[in-house]
């Protein structure tokens, strides 16, 4: 890659920013790689046969293939809906538990209305909805607490993680346990006519794919296209200025976080009917941290997110074949991590160039 | 110029997944190779339940040439553990690994397997410690591909309660359990009945001095922030005056606490469960271990397969009485621990060789914890009775649901 130092007067400041925007991005990828294969030369495993693993893990046949649409999909949703909180500079560290409280409601209405003879359509649709509608409270809460609570939304959102984990928990061992049986493993399964077909050898159901794709479009046209979207962004570069300028900004607060657990609302019935068929302690996977890691990767960037959620979703499905290799299961997660680390850091480096220059 | 990029990237990644799996291998491999998958809810090296699994698996491959296992570790939702369920990993192992067959080694994963098991009937299916095959069972799926295989572990559990109640100077036993279910209220209870009978019969002692009482943590083994910490719980056995905890989770926390204990003066007793050799490294306060040997189970259901011969069945395997610690013929053993005493030990193989001329605990009088009658004196419980014992014993305390 050669670039131009001294660049002539007539190069732009912007594409000058570019070049260097890219390089410290895929620097800090590389750093990432350089960290984790210590790591794994230190833990006896060749780096290299490692990576190899984990690509063969991801895309080595359709059935693997699909298994990463599959874990795609829940974390692009994740990851769109924080892109709404982060965009009104909100920090919406409660996402993990919004997914729970969504796969909450989710299972709940299918325990009210599977007697009810409904066709089954109908019940998913309205289960779909009552698990938007729990992360939609879940969500609106944090930002309750910080608008008339004075709280912070990293630490509301942090203690309802908790209480939506604990609810979950108490739910399982108690109301709604198995017959005779107490164990965190979870709730009765859902009714088969219930769950969502999978497409032939795959663990993967078309319509979640197509949810997906409608709402990582909405965010990036809200976001990009429309006044809401400007306005939200004003507000997360300087609230105050915004509501000295006439934008309600209580209110966007208040529905960037509600759409925002819409999302993770959808994520989790999509966890509940394509997945684990039960209520679980841990019923977010994880989705909603990990959406969180993808958004700051991007630096909030709609189109992007979508892309690096699908190599994070092949990353945590290639790791299964590290596994075989005998090699721990958190390879993965030290990699995401270390990823995130460098990126943000590399942040912090541009912010100080781009004052330089 | 941005969106360039993006589509340069989506379409790279695109055409590199088509080239992966264009070139993918689908199927096992050419020969003779016979591969099966084992889904651990643990580490392979945990001491306990996953490990006696595994090693079963071993022992296949090395009486069985041609064999080969595959296996992934903590196959259960929540942190530490998988990001896809049993259902999918199993389906990894068959499409891409080239398995013939699967073993699902936890009751947790009842529901998986059945959902493997119908969705891949060509593909053939142990699930260890489930009834789905069990006909006379409360659960039963017709589905040819899938066998349930189990040990009798009453028989370990009423070994390890007798050595408890053998041992014990407080009177005081504690279990640790892990989740509430059948399987687990049957143990503890088989644990209980062994322990009341060598109280009363070789100790001659009144069965209302001995106090068994049953703490579960939620889960097979401790999982932070979700299950009650295992190490904790045996503290407080110990700090309450109990001085021997009968393990029953997945993992030996018990007998490291016990160690400390006894290293700082205050002598007590553990028995860890699972694991023929978990009393490894612990002879100063390990009674013994009650065991499961799964490779010769494992073994004639593949060589079932092998030969044609193969069908769905519940098998609920006990010991070998000639010889329970035989490690080709017995399928629940137990290993004397370094802290049993020499008397307590040859009442010990007194209390087995009682067991295997046909000495039945299971015989009433027997009520359940809440006082009504489970069965009527002389009468012996059926094998769905014991399997779906609805409730703790009268005279354990803990909690039966």
């Amino acid at each position: 890659m050669t670039v131009q130092e001294k660049s002539p007067q007539t190069t732009s400041l912007r594409s000058r920013i570019n070049w260097l925007d890219l390089g410290l991005r895929v620097g800090a990828v590389i750093m990432a790689l350089l960290i984790t294969s210590l790591i794994l030369l230190v833990a006896n495993a060749q780096p290299l046969k490692a990576y190899w693993n984990i690509v063969l893990g991801a895309f080595s046949s359709t059935q693997k293939v699909s298994a990463v649409i599959a874990s795609w999909v829940p974390l692009v949703l994740t990851t769109s809906g924080l892109l709404f909180t982060f965009t009104a500079g909100l920090w919406n560290i409660g996402m993990e538990g919004q997914v729970v409280v969504g796969s909450v409601f989710c299972v709940g209405a299918f325990r009210f209305l599977d007697q009810t003879g409904l066709d089954p359509w109908i019940v998913i649709t309205i289960a779909f909805l009552a698990g938007a509608l729990g992360g939609f409270l879940w969500a609106i809460l944090p930002g309750v607490m910080r608008i008339y609570g004075g709280v912070n939304e990293i630490f509301g959102g942090l203690g309802l993680n908790f209480v939506a984990k604990a609810l979950a928990i108490w739910l399982i061992f108690g109301p709604w346990k198995r017959p005779g049986v107490a164990s965190m493993s979870g709730t009765e399964w859902i009714d088969p006519q219930f769950r969502l077909t999978y497409l032939p050898g795959t663990s993967l159901s078309p319509v979640i794919v197509v949810i997906a794709l409608i709402g990582a479009i909405f965010v990036a046209l809200m976001l990009k296209g429309t006044h809401f979207g400007l306005r939200l962004k004003a507000i997360g570069k300087n609230d105050r200025a915004a509501h000295l300028l006439g934008i309600p900004t209580t209110r966007y607060f208040l529905l960037a976080f509600g759409i925002c657990g819409i999302f993770a609302g959808v994520a989790g019935s999509i966890l509940v009917t394509s997945k684990q068929f039960s209520l679980i302690p841990d019923a977010g996977f994880g989705y909603g941290f990990l959406g969180l890691l993808v958004a700051m990767l991007v630096n909030y960037h709609p189109i992007l997110s979508s892309i690096v959620a699908f190599f994070f979703a092949a990353l945590s499905v290639g790791n299964v074949e590290l596994q075989y290799m005998g090699l721990n299961s958190y390879l993965a997660g030290v990699l995401q991590g270390f990823l995130v680390l460098f990126v943000v850091m590399t942040n912090g480096v541009r912010q100080r160039l781009y004052k330089k220059g | 110029m941005f969106s360039k990029r993006v589509w340069l990237v989506v379409s790279m990644l695109l055409i590199l997944a088509l080239l992966l799996s264009a070139c993918a291998k689908t199927g096992p491999a050419a020969g003779e190779k016979f591969t099966f998958g084992m889904l651990l809810i643990g580490p392979a090296n945990d001491m306990g339940w996953s490990q006696a699994h595994y090693d079963g698996g071993l022992y296949v491959q090395e009486k069985l040439p041609g064999t080969e296992m595959i296996y992934l570790e903590n196959v259960f939702q929540g942190p530490g553990g998988q990001v896809q369920t049993g259902a999918e990993l199993a389906t990894d192992m068959a499409t891409n690994k080239g398995a013939k067959l699967v073993i699902f080694n936890s009751d947790d994963m009842k529901d998986n397997a059945i959902k493997f098991a119908q969705e891949h009937p060509d593909i053939y299916v142990i699930h260890a410690s489930g009834d789905t095959a069990w006909k006379e069972g409360k659960n039963y799926i017709d589905l040819p591909n899938l066998k349930n295989i189990m040990g009798e572990m009453e028989y370990g559990k009423m070994i390890a309660g007798c050595a408890a109640a053998l041992t014990t100077q407080t009177g005081k036993i504690g279990f640790l359990g892990p989740l509430i279910n059948e399987e687990t209220r049957r143990f503890a209870a088989s644990a209980y009945l062994g322990a009341k009978y060598c109280w009363t019969e070789y100790l001659g002692k009144d069965p209302a001095d001995l106090e068994f009482k049953v703490t579960w943590i939620g889960f097979w083994f401790n999982i932070p922030g979700t299950t009650l910490d295992p190490t904790q719980v045996a503290d407080d056995f110990y700090n309450t005056g109990y001085d021997v905890v009968i393990s029953s989770i997945d993992t030996t926390e018990a007998l490291t606490e016990a160690k400390k204990f006894t290293a700082d003066g205050k002598q007590v007793w553990a028995i860890p469960y699972d694991y023929a050799k978990a009393c490894e490294g612990a002879d100063d306060v390990c009674l013994g271990v009650e065991y499961f040997n799964w490779g010769p189970a494992y073994l004639a259901a593949i060589k079932s397969i092998q030969d044609g011969t193969w069908k769905s069945s519940f098998d609920l395997n006990g010991p070998d009485w000639s010889d329970i610690n035989n490690p080709d013929t017995s399928a629940v053993g137990f290993n004397k621990g370094g802290a049993l005493s020499e008397e307590n030990s040859a009442l010990i193989d007194k209390f087995i060789g009682e067991l295997g001329s046909g000495l039945n605990l299971w015989t009433g009088p027997i009520n359940l914890q809440d006082g009504t009658q489970y069965l009527a004196d002389g009468v012996a419980a059926t094998k769905q009775e014991i399997w779906y014992l609805p409730q703790l014993l009268e005279g354990m305390e803990g909690q039966s649901e």
